[in-house]
């Protein structure tokens, strides 16, 4: 999932400098992270009322992501968005520039800042599992990524950091070297471990576009 | 045998090495590194030139590396993979040979958040071991990481690593090592060495398994200065292992820069006894002048 957090409230009412405003959640990644569901919408509706600032209407999109989907939802909210002079977003990084894409004459906010691809720990807890590298080498490591679930990228084990299985960059964040270790050790297959593992091919990372062929 | 540095030679040759560290000062006033280096002179075979350590911008350890080379010293110099990628990483190597460095050492580095400038991208495209097996390739073989020929002139470099006894795992410990000797590391540094039992745990594993035939290990020791900085070590600096009875003493003395000189000349003597250890990597923090004395009292000098 994209995982999102809401930006600060008192800067987006600075950059909403009072106009009137139209509010677009998404149905999915924003939602489950409580950054953009319908919860999300009305409380910023709220905040922007007490603020008083005209909130001309809002939309959850399904999910803001899709082009086609956006274009024929946000047509039935025409009326709501020709009174608004700004649309803020709180979806990810991608579902604003979708929505920008789409509405060309208002000034499109993103509410959220895109912290990472991650999975949802807990209800209220996130971590980072992939740095969309094009090439998934998970494989070579027991299923975990050590691009990005270290700090440092290390392919070739822990860093002289690991202590008691935390990394040096967050006590609270394990390791991803202890796992990895020890998976291979309870298979009894530390030499797969000795093998060192070539640079990181990042070609593949800078695809801006994918077509699937007919 | 034609040695690719005095520092090699010195290994090869069996004596027991001495290397001292040389941090490069915030600035770009080269009287800084010229001071030390003159004050050092004599007392090492080789001195480390850090590159931007703890994440925080310093004269670069390739600037830092030429004054020593203008003085008649000869520099390790030091390359960590947080701030370049593979492409400014093998350029670098080849642009240090060529103005005569022959000892460089690599390591993954410190986190960028550690340092002056924590909203600094960090790049780590590749990782230390992996820029060991880079460079020897480009030594040994004359091709560069994607496989491409080197046209003129392979970097005759003496490739140097670092390890960490005392991180976690410790049984991955030597693992790591035995991976950076299979990429072709010629010498290693290890982190500052205060917890004897564990270091010599890690070395009776890297004996067991015919590691210190195949590398040069060199100890790491950092004289303590002060209560405060044992205290900065054995508390926040990730990796390090510093004994209740050192940090007991250094608690309790009433002189802390002679009690710290001599816990550093107590565990230089008992390093050396311990074989396959081949020399001791000196990193004297803010506290370079000790390192005479220290290495007059051990009979280490002069070194030539």
């Amino acid at each position: 999932m994209i995982i999102t957090k809401q930006k600060d409230l008192k800067q987006l009412i600075q950059l909403i400098n009072n106009e009137p405003v139209f509010i677009v959640g998404c149905s999915e990644c924003a939602t489950l992270c409580n950054t953009g569901g319908e919860k999300e919408v009305l409380e910023m509706k709220d905040n922007l009322l007490k603020e008083n600032i005209e909130v001309t209407g809002w939309v959850i999109l399904d999910p803001a992501c899709h082009l086609q989907n956006d274009k024929r939802i946000l047509r039935g909210y025409k009326d709501h968005l020709e009174k608004a002079r700004i649309v803020l977003v709180l979806a990810c990084g991608n579902g604003v520039q979708t929505v920008n894409d789409i509405i060309d004459d208002k000034k499109i906010i993103s509410g959220t800042d895109t912290l990472f691809l991650g999975e949802i720990k807990r209800l209220t807890e996130f971590d980072r599992k992939c740095n969309l590298c094009g090439d998934c080498i998970s494989n070579s490591f027991g299923g975990f990524c050590p691009i990005s679930c270290c700090p440092k990228s290390m392919l070739n084990g822990p860093c002289g950091g690991s202590v008691n299985g935390k990394c040096e960059v967050d006590k609270n964040l394990d390791c991803v070297w202890e796992f990895i270790i020890e998976y291979f050790k309870e298979r009894d297959e530390m030499d797969k471990l000795k093998k060192i593992n070539a640079p990181k091919d990042w070609s593949k990372s800078t695809e801006m576009k994918w077509r699937i062929s007919e | 045998m034609n040695f690719k540095s005095g520092l090699e030679k010195v290994l090869v040759d069996g004596k027991f090495a001495v290397t001292a560290e040389v941090g490069p000062p915030k600035g770009a006033d080269s009287n800084k590194i010229r001071d030390k280096a003159e004050m050092l002179k004599g007392y090492a075979d080789a001195f480390n030139i850090t590159d931007n350590q703890t994440a925080v911008v310093r004269l670069s350890s390739f600037g830092g590396s030429v004054i020593l080379l203008n003085m008649g010293l000869e520099p390790i110099m030091q390359i960590c993979c947080r701030d370049r990628n593979r492409i400014a990483l093998q350029s670098d190597v080849l642009g240090a040979v060529s103005v005569g460095v022959r000892n460089i050492l690599f390591i993954t580095g410190d986190h960028q958040s550690f340092g002056n400038h924590p909203g600094a991208k960090g790049v780590f495209d590749i990782d230390s071991i992996q820029l060991i097996k880079i460079v020897k390739d480009l030594r040994d073989n004359g091709i560069f990481q994607s496989g491409d020929k080197i046209l003129a002139g392979n970097p005759n470099v003496f490739i140097g690593g670092a390890a960490n006894p005392f991180a976690d795992p410790l049984d991955y410990r030597v693992d790591r090592l035995e991976k950076k000797i299979d990429a072709g590391v010629d010498f290693i540094q290890t982190q500052s060495v205060f917890d004897l039992d564990r270091f010599n745990i890690w070395m009776d594993e890297v004996k067991s398994r015919g590691l210190d035939k195949k590398t040069h290990i060199l100890a790491g020791i950092t004289p303590l200065k002060s209560l405060r900085m044992t205290e900065r070590m054995k508390f926040h600096v990730p990796g390090v292992s510093i004994p209740e009875e050192i940090y007991n003493n250094m608690k309790e003395t009433k002189n802390p820069k002679e009690t710290g000189y001599d816990i550093a000349l107590k565990l230089i003597n008992d390093v050396k006894k311990i074989n396959g250890i081949h020399g001791i990597h000196i990193t004297a923090l803010f506290w370079e002048d000790i390192i005479p004395n220290l290495v007059k009292e051990l009979n280490l000098f002069p070194r030539n």
